[in-house]
């Protein structure tokens, strides 16, 4: 909320300049989240009063005006349609620079000296910024002012405009008088409700109101004003006080009822009198009863929300929009003005629903003042009448006044409990009181009666929160808390994923984090068709399903990169993916990865090659280290749908999912937009959480003798089976077995390979003997040759 | 013949004009070897008598001896050379670089979370983890925003069509924790949040870490003793803080914490606030028996504080010459 500071200023003026007013209202909890400027200095603009007109003798448009400023009386030619003798009006004279960048200086105007000049408000960076100076006229000082003076206090400058982000919680602080109260409340200053004097009504016919729904609306005001002016102009300091608060000037009888809103938080509503079908009900809308707001939307309604209907049907939402029907125009002569309290139930959450937040809704939402509706209709009679004159009928009023909040109890221990100090009685007593509320000590502590427009009050907390915002948040002194010394845990079935990141970072991956929404078309493209889980407000397309795998993220980031000159890419990222199923929807938390290029950078010492498949299995092969030994994993080909048959690997923990390492499939390649397929992998860190913990096993004192077998297997034997085959078939003397060569070409068998295989045999309790070694690599061989056709190799 | 000093003379001027080891062990040899040329003047002492042998012996001893020395001297020099020699052929560059992999490095947001769990785990507080699509009893209703509540608007939440949400923000594993564990409680609850907002400010996704103590008497003088700390910790400064009074609708008295920037400006840097009542109510606390603290804290925040990065939107473009800046010591 824009308020200015110098209207703040008429209600409540701590002493101190405009930074402690804005650090006093801060701490107070209304943040100040912005400052600016109201209005340029002026300086060499003084109040210029118009002795004498005359026509100019060489130009039609042109006047010659003689005009007092003070000091003795200049000659100014003056274009502006609306001077006259007798009128005050900001002069700038020789020196002065305008907020246009016009520099004033003497002239000569076709042929006639010029002094200075007279200036309009947009001339001077006040008002509408869109008026021209031509069409809008000279700028009309109040009377009274003293010719030659600054101009700049006559304009109420200079003045900042306060920006307050008014919590929900403080619907009491949504008008300047209502920070003015809060602000002397807090600052200790004196204040004085504004009151507006009954305006007496001049006869004028009742306007029939029925109120149907009294929860909705318990107070439910209206007063007819026939016969105004329908040219009126808003004068210029009420068009400069929306203007400071952000609100366009539209029409004298919308423009005062927005004042008022600012000026007591009660939002008014005028009707055009005369396109009134009859008179006001009061009522909830029919299912899908149509209404056509102001803004030209027509929309339907539900049966909860609350409308001012005359007899052609809903003409305005209660509490958020009018109707374009019934408004006021530039023609209206009958006025109708509205003031009600509608109870927040009535009223929260429709206007979010429709997407219609106004500055009504948003405090009748939060809760104004239910006794402020008499007030805020006398005041906005008594503009209207002094605006554009016309003949108030009475105020007609339907409700009572509202009931007392109920009393709040505020114990002084559960007080000191709360904040961790206590604050003594009399100071209590005194912040209270100073916020309007009624204090009556009882043996605990008070007994608390808040004012009626505070929402906010219906606990104990609310109280405390009250006593601790106006004692000042910061003197109350930090104190540690003392707890019972509870010592961590380490459980070896939660491993933390920051250790597994380490060691993709010492193998040389980058973290990447991804959105977890990301394009439907490539998430399905991955899932094998599958669809993702929309989101039902995407904020883009792009960015409209829940990610069922970290791929398409980490595929867009690879591509960010390509684009940017980077050749080698490995990125990694650990996050959730959001699995459909029947059940509704399963997160899973995975680490994902992809990598392109180079195994290493670019250097001297290695010759570059590309990654391959086993480059990146070696490092899945050291995180799952991590947390297990290399026997609790095994890999075996299968097919994902994303990743290319033959080049793709499941990977399991004791026979458990645990993850896929693979290429892109060909076929995603373009349509991912890349021009070569990246390795991609994925593990379920669910189940890598869990360490084995490991168990020693006695070092042998005996030595260990290696054998190396050479055979010659189909070349499309796995590797990982033959090794699986030798583990078993040598028993326990096995300590390891090494995969030392592969071979393929020049002397072997097209359809073939060679497999070297170096044994490591050693037994705990004795030396193997030649014979019994030869007899544990007979059975490997002879296992092999059964189970693979393998033949020796020399 | 010569007489012994001339044939010292001659042997040391051998010795020192051998160029390498074999040179010197020839001269070696000629001298003083079996068939050297001292070796064959001692062999003919016996021909001398006594006395003459004595004397002369003695002579030829200590040229012997001084040969020995030279001889000695001479090796230990070309020895001393061959192996800086040998050491200058087989010097290497070490300026050129390390070989095989180059580490990566974690994304800004992981050392931040990492750094903020770090200096809260040591105080004793667990690390709390929770789905991130929720229901809305945990996102709003158990946490005092019921239905059509104004705050409700300062969300703008992430729907799914089956009218579960993306998580608005960490507080609902506060209240996962309280059903599960009751109390005392003493928590942080990191993790990914998500509001429908997009500018240079705002990401649809971004990370949060929430704080959660439940004890018989914690109070608000202790939540500004640990955040204080907290922000001095984390930015290994001492800071000035204030604590600014707000509004959350699930602690009462709430605050806005702010750090005063080296430039003087007032930077916010998280929210907190007493447990509600209701907020303990419905997590089936006793609001009478215990009292609660908690905040929570933007990560990307903290983070762009700490490394002075000025766009949110960097921190998930995973532009790679941005990512390698950080290191690993957070």
């Amino acid at each position: 909320m824009k308020i200015s500071e110098s209207w703040l200023r008429e209600f409540a003026s701590p002493p101190g300049d405009t930074a402690a007013l804005v650090h006093q209202l801060t701490m107070q909890g209304l943040e100040v989240e912005s400052i600016e400027s109201a209005g340029p200095a002026l300086d060499g603009v003084v109040v210029g009063l118009v002795q004498d007109v005359a026509p100019h003798p060489d130009a039609d448009r042109l006047r010659v005006c003689q005009v007092d400023i003070g000091s003795g009386t200049v000659q100014i030619v003056c274009g502006a349609p609306n001077v006259r003798p007798g009128g005050l009006y900001p002069a700038a004279l020789p020196g002065a620079t305008l907020p246009g960048g016009l520099e004033i200086g003497k002239a000569i105007l076709r042929g006639v000296q010029s002094g200075g000049m007279l200036c309009s408000a947009s001339e001077l960076g006040l008002g509408d910024p869109g008026a021209s100076g031509r069409a809008e006229g000279l700028l009309e000082l109040d009377a009274g002012g003293l010719p030659g003076s600054p101009v700049a206090p006559a304009l109420a400058l200079p003045d900042t405009i306060l920006d307050l982000k008014i919590t929900p919680n403080r619907a009491d602080c949504f008008s300047v008088v209502g920070v003015a109260r809060d602000l002397a409340a807090t600052a200790g200053l004196a204040f004085v409700e504004p009151v507006s004097p009954a305006v007496p009504a001049c006869g004028g016919d009742l306007v029939p109101v029925r109120v149907e729904d009294p929860a909705g609306s318990p107070a439910f005001l209206v007063r007819a004003v026939r016969g105004i002016h329908p040219g009126a102009r808003s004068p210029f300091w009420l068009r400069e006080r929306l203007r400071r608060s952000g609100i366009r000037s539209i029409h004298p009888v919308v423009d005062i009822t927005n004042l008022v809103m600012l000026e007591l938080g009660q939002p008014l509503h005028a009707y055009d009198l005369d396109r009134l079908d009859g008179g006001l009900i009061v009522r909830r809308a029919r299912e899908s009863e149509p209404i056509q707001l102001l803004t030209g939307a027509e929309v339907r309604l539900d049966d909860d929300c609350l409308v001012i209907a005359d007899g052609s049907g809903a003409i305005g939402l209660a509490g958020i929009m009018g109707g374009s029907g019934t408004a006021v125009s530039a023609s209206t002569t009958n006025v109708l003005l509205e003031s009600a309290y509608f109870a927040p139930s009535a009223i929260s959450g429709r206007a979010r629903r429709l997407g219609l937040q106004t500055d009504a809704s948003t405090r009748f939402e939060r809760g104004v003042d239910p006794n402020g509706q008499r007030r805020a209709l006398e005041r906005a009679t008594e503009l209207l009448l002094a605006i554009a004159g016309g003949a108030p009928g009475p105020c007609q009023a339907e409700g009572a006044r509202a009931a007392n909040r109920p009393p709040v109890n505020l114990r002084r221990a559960r007080l000191a409990r709360v904040l961790g100090e206590a604050v003594p009685d009399p100071e209590v007593e005194g912040i209270l009181v100073r916020l309007g509320m009624e204090v009556t000590p009882d043996g605990e502590g008070w007994q608390v009666q808040p004012p009626a427009f505070r929402f906010d009050i219906s606990i104990e907390v609310d109280l405390i929160e009250e006593i601790a915002r106006v004692h000042g948040y910061d003197r109350i002194a930090p104190r540690p808390g003392t707890q019972a010394t509870k010592l961590g845990e380490a459980p070896s079935t939660r491993v933390s994923p920051d250790i597994l990141r380490a060691v993709l970072v010492q193998r040389g991956y980058q973290e990447a984090i991804t959105y977890s929404f990301v394009d439907r078309e490539r998430d399905r493209l991955l899932a094998g068709g599958r669809e993702g889980v929309p989101l039902a407000n995407p904020l883009t397309a792009d960015l409209a399903v829940m990610r069922q795998s970290l791929w398409p993220g980490l595929i867009q980031a690879l591509g960010h990169n390509l684009s940017r000159q980077q050749r080698r890419v490995r990125l990694f990222e650990a996050g959730v993916r959001f699995i459909p199923g029947a059940g509704g929807m399963a997160e899973e938390s995975v680490l994902a990865g992809i990598a392109v290029g180079t195994s290493v950078p670019e250097q001297w010492g290695e010759p570059a090659r590309s990654t391959d498949f086993h480059d990146v299995k070696a490092d899945l092969q050291a995180v799952l280290a991590v947390v297990g030994a290399a026997g609790e994993f095994d890999w075996v080909a299968d097919t994902h749908p994303a990743l290319q048959p033959g080049r793709t690997a499941r990977v399991r923990r004791r026979g458990q999912h645990l993850g896929w390492l693979g290429y892109l499939h060909p076929s995603l390649v373009k349509p991912c937009g890349l021009e070569e397929a990246p390795l991609l992998f994925e593990l379920n860190l669910g189940s890598l959480a869990a360490a084995t913990v490991t168990a020693y096993q006695e070092l042998s004192r005996f030595p260990a003798v290696r054998r190396d077998v050479a055979v010659l297997v189909k070349r499309d034997t796995p590797v990982g089976s033959l090794v699986g085959a030798v583990t078993d078939a040598a028993g326990p003397a096995l300590r390891e077995v090494v995969v030392f060569d592969i071979f393929a070409g020049e002397h072997i068998d097209a359809g073939e390979k060679s497999v070297a295989l170096g044994l490591i045999l050693q037994e705990t309790s004795r030396t193997l003997t030649d014979a019994e070694t030869d007899n544990i690599v007979g059975g490997v061989v002879q296992r092999l040759a059964r189970d693979f056709g393998a033949r020796m190799r020399e | 013949m010569d007489n012994v000093e001339s044939l010292l003379a001659r042997a040391r001027a051998a010795v020192a004009a051998a160029a390498d080891l074999p040179a010197l062990d020839a001269v070696r040899v000629h001298y003083l070897g079996k068939k050297g040329e001292i070796t064959a003047r001692l062999k003919q002492l016996g021909s001398l008598r006594d006395e003459e042998r004595r004397a002369q012996g003695q002579v030829i001893n200590t040229a012997k001896a001084a040969l020995a020395e030279a001889l000695d001297a001479r090796r230990a020099l070309l020895e001393a050379d061959a192996l800086a020699s040998q050491l200058q052929a087989s010097a290497i560059d070490v300026t050129l670089p390390g070989r095989g992999q180059h580490p990566g490095g974690l994304h800004p947001v992981t050392l931040t979370l990492q750094r903020i769990e770090r200096i809260f785990s040591a105080a004793g507080f667990a690390v709390h983890e929770g789905p991130e699509v929720e229901d809305d009893f945990h996102n709003f209703t158990a946490l005092n925003i019921p239905a059509d509540h104004p705050a409700r608007a300062m969300h703008d939440t992430f729907y799914l069509t089956d009218g579960r949400l993306l998580r608005t923000h960490t507080s609902p594993v506060q209240i996962r924790a309280m059903l599960s564990l009751g109390a005392p409680l003493r928590l942080i609850a990191p993790g990914r949040v998500y509001r429908c907002d997009s500018d240079t400010t705002h990401t649809p996704m971004f990370h949060q870490v929430e704080g959660l103590v439940i004890d018989t008497n914690a109070s608000f003088a202790n939540l500004k003793a640990v955040l204080a700390e907290f922000v001095e910790r984390f930015f290994e400064r001492s800071a000035t803080v204030r604590f600014r009074p707000s509004y959350f609708p699930f602690t009462e008295p709430s605050a806005e914490v702010d750090v005063l920037s080296e430039s003087g400006r007032w930077l916010e840097v998280l929210g907190c606030g007493m447990v509600h009542p209701q907020v303990l109510a419905n997590a089936g606390i006793d609001p009478e028996k215990y009292t609660g603290y908690a905040f929570g804290m933007g990560v990307e925040r903290l983070a762009m504080l700490r490394h002075g990065i000025n766009d949110i939107r960097l921190l998930f473009e995973n532009d790679l010459r941005f990512l390698r800046q950080f290191h690993a010591t957070s």
